[in-house]
């Protein structure tokens, strides 16, 4: 296994260069997720316009891999809807869970691809995984926000 | 294999007890093997230990030849089963000094042997009284007396920490009083490598009439720990880190306070009699070992202490010594690395945590991976004290009577390399 494989250029560039880092304001929900085998955390939060995901913010510390999925996910699905985020939140999480034997698709995850070295360290799948997983978290309270004021 | 030098014109130490690495790192099969395409460098031994043939072989010859429980069976093989058993127990007693090994109770891990320790105390404890331990602890010295404190409504409190990785002994006077039923401190720290010094921790508590126990993982596979000679009441350490198996930990305590104190878990082999109505419990340390226990472990645990003995404990102190003098020094010369914790190598185990200018461990460790070479990333189970000292995780390299200075050099030359990607 070359380490370069699980370092990607582009992994290096996000975390070097961040995306979106940084809490903004509004936001329709706010998360924070924690590593607790290593320590690594984020809040994250979203704004959710109707259907439309107007943006993704997000704070935290951690690994390389972590942080610069935090900013792949930023610039990936800012913008879009609340579908395509949840297909690429499916689309990103089989991936990591694929062992190494999934080809990604470029469409749905954009950079994200990048990440498909990550499935094959399974120590690290938890660390690309946790902006994705509280970017989920967000979206389903984000949507029971507006469920609850409708009602 | 080259070894070190001092100078001409400093003291030799040539009266120091030595070891030969070389020969010493024949007797652990694993150390041959290749990581990544590189030779295995080893540098996780506060983690865990690695385990020399003659543990192996004791294990496999205990399964092969003389398998059968313990403490029950008249036939042949029980026999042999138990004296193998107690057999174990009497080595490790004699290992640590203990005065009967009855004081010996074998265990899952240490950290069971702490939750014996709070569990079997609880009754005693109520509102108003104090437990003491320090900010310096493994979660596994903080948990059980936190959730002790829930249980019972005692107040848990702590030492803290000095700038340069050292308890801070100011407050021992206030913090340890007359409400004071027990204090629980490390005694190696697994992060920060310090080794406390107890004496005025150990007098205060015999001031106050409170008990003492110390956290010895850390310790008894690295150096000569004598239970008379630091006048403490229970101690808890385990196998794994000492060249033994996994499963297998020991809580030693004075005999007079097992006796006093009540079972930890119900079950078959801790019973003197049971009667659908009630029952009565075996005295120590049968009390304490419910259930069949970790035979062969215990076996294998023998094993590694008869090694550890064969080589000498000060030998492997004053390796472990001068390996983290050249370590300390090494790894100065690695510009942005902090290191959390004592950088003199006095009142100090070969284990050296560290952190990296802005890279996180995880990649730190991830290509030192890469490159063969073993360490430990994270907050090793002892939050507060990177929190502490203001690191979210750190890096941490651990020595043993097998590591070698080019290995020290190994490490170095992957964290330039470290360096030369995230940098």
């Amino acid at each position: 296994m070359q380490i370069d494989q699980l370092y990607q250029e582009i992994i290096l560039d996000h975390y070097k260069h961040p995306h979106g880092r940084g809490l903004r304001e509004p936001y329709s929900a706010e998360v924070h997720h924690v590593n607790p085998t290593c320590g690594d955390e984020i809040t994250l939060r979203v704004a959710v316009d109707g259907e439309k995901v107007t943006d993704i913010s997000f704070a935290g510390q951690g690994c390389s891999i972590s942080q610069a999925s935090a900013s792949v996910l930023h610039e990936l699905l800012t913008g879009r809807t609340v579908g395509d985020a949840l297909a690429a939140h499916a689309s990103f999480t089989e991936l990591m869970q694929g062992k190494g034997q999934i080809e990604p698709d470029e469409e749905i995850l954009g950079d994200g691809i990048a990440f498909a070295g990550v499935a094959k360290y399974p120590a690290r799948v938890k660390c690309a995984l946790l902006a994705w997983m509280a970017l989920k978290d967000a979206l389903v309270r984000s949507v029971e926000v507006s469920d609850g004021n409708k009602g | 294999m080259t070894t070190l030098t001092i100078p001409d014109g400093m003291p030799q130490y040539s009266e120091e007890p030595r070891l030969d690495v070389a020969r010493i790192r024949q007797d652990f099969p694993i150390l041959s093997r290749e990581v990544n395409g590189h030779p295995l460098v080893y540098l996780d031994s506060a983690n865990t230990s690695q385990k020399p043939q003659s543990v192996i072989d004791a294990i496999s010859e205990h399964y092969a030849m003389h398998n059968a429980n313990v403490a029950r069976s008249v036939h042949t093989l029980g026999t042999e089963s138990t004296e193998a058993y107690e057999g174990a127990r009497a080595t490790v007693a004699r290992f640590i000094n203990a005065p009967r090994p009855e004081e010996v109770v074998f265990t899952k891990n240490a950290t069971e042997a702490i939750n014996l320790v709070a569990h079997s105390l609880a009754s005693r404890l109520g509102p108003g009284d104090e437990i003491v331990i320090s900010e310096m602890e493994h979660h596994s010295n903080i948990v059980p007396w936190q959730l002790l404190c829930e249980r019972t409504g005692a107040t848990l409190r702590w030492f803290g920490l000095t700038e340069s990785g050292r308890l801070d002994e100011s407050n021992v006077e206030e913090l340890i009083n007359e409400r004071t039923k027990l204090v629980s401190i490390v005694h190696t720290s697994n992060v920060l490598g310090t080794i406390n010094a107890t004496a005025r921790i150990t007098e205060r508590v015999r001031e106050v009439g409170a008990l003492l126990m110390l956290d010895c993982s850390q310790t008894v596979p690295h150096r000569g720990f004598d239970v008379v000679d630091y006048d403490v009441d229970f101690i808890a350490f385990t196998g794994h880190k000492m060249l033994g198996p996994t499963g297998i930990g020991v809580l030693w305590g004075r005999y007079e306070l097992l006796a006093d104190m009540p079972p930890f878990q119900g079950g078959g082999s801790m019973i003197e009699t049971v009667r659908m109505t009630g029952t009565t419990y075996a005295a120590p340390p049968a009390r304490f070992e419910a259930g069949t226990p970790p035979i062969a472990q215990a076996v294998g645990l023998g094993a590694a202490v008869d090694y550890l003995e064969a080589i000498g404990m000060d030998a492997i102190a004053w390796h472990e010594k001068e390996l983290t003098a050249y370590a300390l020094d090494a790894l100065d010369t690695v510009k942005g690395l902090r290191i959390a914790g004592p950088k003199v190598p006095v009142g100090r185990g070969a284990t050296i945590s560290f952190s990296l200018d802005g890279i996180h461990p995880h990649d730190v460790g991830q290509v030192l991976d890469s490159l063969g070479v073993q360490v430990r990333v994270g907050h090793h189970c002892a939050k507060p004290v990177c929190e502490r000292y203001g690191v979210p995780a750190l890096t941490r390299a651990s020595f043993y009577l097998y590591t070698t200075t080019e290995e020290v050099d190994a490490l170095v030359r992957g964290l330039e390399q470290v360096k030369r990607m995230f940098g």
